[in-house]
């Protein structure tokens, strides 16, 4: 069983985010970059679908050098090989965009499933995934906190988390998860796993290797555009509540919320 | 050209879900504003009383796309049958909810569409004709304010529980039509094997009114049962930091902060929560936030609009205490 494992790399959510001059990006000096949370789930349980049925796992990422670690580290997790595409067009690219370059790579890939984080930690969309199994014209299912393989590997059942409950649903593969924190508990990479992430393959591609039009992908080829970045409305200072003892910071902590905020 | 502005309602078993009347409210103002007829799409099974409901949040039509099929929701279905319908229509704008639905639905949508999406939208307006969509980055650390190039539709999803409902005008009433669609079986891959409810049915995260939410200062599983005590009686719903999750006292579903649900209940109450960037990043949106905290000098309080410093043991029963006798 093949599994191809989308990759973003991501300020580490420690990260304070300042958002720079012009106002329309973030300021990146002394980031540290990490593996998008959520795409280490999606990595963690590839291998375990490997360990299982057999077959490879590749990894795919978009973006300029730096992403580069991040692939090495899925490699020393265990992964097979790793495909970069870096190309300055493909900077400022959408969702959409991101998601022509992924299904580009990985169209004529030989593979079963494809697994993705829920969502970027950096811009929260969320979006890729879904806009990739289309563009393959596979089946989705989002926010997976638990699969389960077939044991003759062609069908697959996960929970996934919706408001309130879990839905499972059943598909035929090849098909696209997007994996949700619970999904599994994500191993370090190992100092032989290190070692040996060195010399696994990792191809860089470029939009033109891809086949794919420039116009298509980064700035030129998006259909949401910023306008602007601003920082988030300051809470303005609250009160302490008064008293002596706990009953009495208790007592006038739920008359506040009664009277002044109306909360309950 | 492209006309109009479109909200995909959301129901659940048959019933709507809040969402729905969030997105009609908005749906409303920005209709207004542009001059345009306000569309609800109304997808289930057995569904088409429930139009009216829509009609008296603001919608001028509903349209019903009714089909065993589309009784519950399935990315195939519902992206297929909303997909036709725009693509004869040609709505301007379609609204989603940015409810699990909604973020399922709307990338799969704009994908066959060919079209922009903003996911997670916490405020909208127009602007020279297009939508302007303002949303939060790094869980709301920073808000990027986007709009649209040469898209039809525009779509975007917007969180629940952020847009301001209208009051039902009972005078109103929309137009209802039944759509029409060809759904054929051999775009269904997907099947809803079953749906596990949460025991209790109690509201989840995203949607409640109130968050009664507990962190590394719980110091075990065992203890939580003074949060869900205050929790029962204001009805509230439990949530928890990352640590409390991580040290495995919580699902990983109760876990509000930036790798877990972004919140913005009424009302907030966090108990031995220090506040790490990640955790204010997830609740800093709520309307009202209370920090019970041992340490005066923890982050929390930064954000919160009612402090008490004192320990959580002492300090949450006594509370549940002092607004039982209120009630």
């Amino acid at each position: 069983m093949n599994c191809i494992v989308c990759l973003k790399q991501v300020p580490d959510t420690e990260t304070q985010i300042k958002i720079a001059q012009d106002g329309m990006s973030v300021v990146t000096d002394n980031i540290k970059w990490v593996m998008n949370p959520y795409d280490e789930y999606a990595v963690e349980e590839a291998l375990r679908l490997r360990e299982k049925f057999g077959g490879e796992v590749t990894v795919v990422g978009v973006g300029p050098k730096r992403v580069t670690e991040s692939i090495r580290t899925a490699l020393a997790m265990g992964a097979d090989k790793g495909i970069l595409v870096d190309d300055p067009s493909a900077a400022g690219s959408d969702s959409l965009g991101i998601a022509r370059i992924l299904a580009a790579v990985i169209k004529d890939l030989d593979y079963q499933l494809i697994l993705c984080g829920k969502q970027g930690v950096d811009d929260d969309y969320g979006v890729v995934g879904s806009v990739l199994a289309e563009l393959l014209g596979i089946p989705q299912i989002s926010v997976v906190v638990k699969l389960e393989v077939s044991e003759d590997g062609a069908t697959i059942k996960a929970h996934r988390e919706v408001e309130g409950g879990t839905l499972v649903i059943e598909s035929p593969l090849p098909a696209l998860v997007t994996a949700q924190k619970g999904l599994n508990e994500p191993r370090y990479a190992s100092l032989p796993g290190i070692m040996k992430a060195k010399k696994k393959p990792l191809d860089v591609k470029t939009v033109a290797d891809l086949g794919l039009d420039a116009a298509q992908v980064g700035e030129g080829g998006a259909k949401i555009k910023v306008l602007k970045l601003s920082p988030p409305a300051e809470r303005e200072a609250g009160k302490m509540v008064d008293g002596e003892t706990p009953e009495e910071k208790a007592a006038n902590l739920a008359k506040l919320l009664r009277e002044e905020a109306k909360v309950i | 050209m492209a006309q109009g502005i479109w909200i995909v309602a959301e129901q659940r078993e048959g019933e709507l879900r809040k969402i729905s009347y969030e997105l009609v409210s908005e749906g409303r103002r920005l209709a207004d504003q542009l001059g345009q007829p306000l569309t609800a799409l109304l997808l289930g099974s057995n569904i088409k009383e429930k139009a009216s409901d829509l009609g008296k949040y603001g919608a001028d039509k509903v349209i019903v796309a009714d089909d065993e099929r589309l009784a519950t929701y399935t990315t195939d279905a519902y992206a297929a049958v909303i997909a036709e319908l725009a693509q004869a229509h040609e709505p301007a704008i379609i609204l989603l909810g940015a409810s699990v639905q909604g973020k399922d639905l709307s990338g799969r949508l704009a994908a066959k569409l060919g079209a922009g999406v903003a996911q997670d939208c916490v405020e909208f307006s127009i602007d020279n004709g297009s939508l302007v969509a303002k949303r939060p980055i790094y869980a709301g650390k920073a808000y990027a304010t986007v709009t649209y190039k040469d898209s039809v539709p525009q779509i975007a999803t917007a969180r629940p529980n952020v847009l301001e409902l209208n009051e039902p005008d009972e005078s109103r009433s929309a137009e209802v039509v039944d759509a029409s669609f060809s759904l054929d079986d051999s775009q269904l891959k997907t099947k809803v094997v079953e749906l596990q409810q949460e025991a209790g049915g109690k509201i989840d995260l995203t949607e409640a009114e109130r968050i009664v939410s507990g962190g590394r200062g719980m110091k075990g599983p065992e203890n939580y049962n003074i949060l869900e005590e205050l929790a029962d009686l204001i009805e509230a719903t439990v949530g928890a930091s990352r640590s409390a999750v991580d040290a495995g006292w919580r699902p990983h579903s109760d876990q509000v902060g930036q790798t877990g649900k972004v919140v913005s209940p009424n009302l907030y109450i966090a108990c031995g929560i220090s506040g790490a960037i990640q955790h204010l990043a997830g609740m800093s949106t709520s309307k009202v936030i209370v920090a019970i905290n041992k340490d005066p000098e923890a982050p929390i309080f930064q954000k919160a609009d009612y402090g008490v410093v004192g320990d959580l043991f002492d300090v949450v029963p006594a509370l549940t205490e002092q607004i039982r006798k209120l009630t």
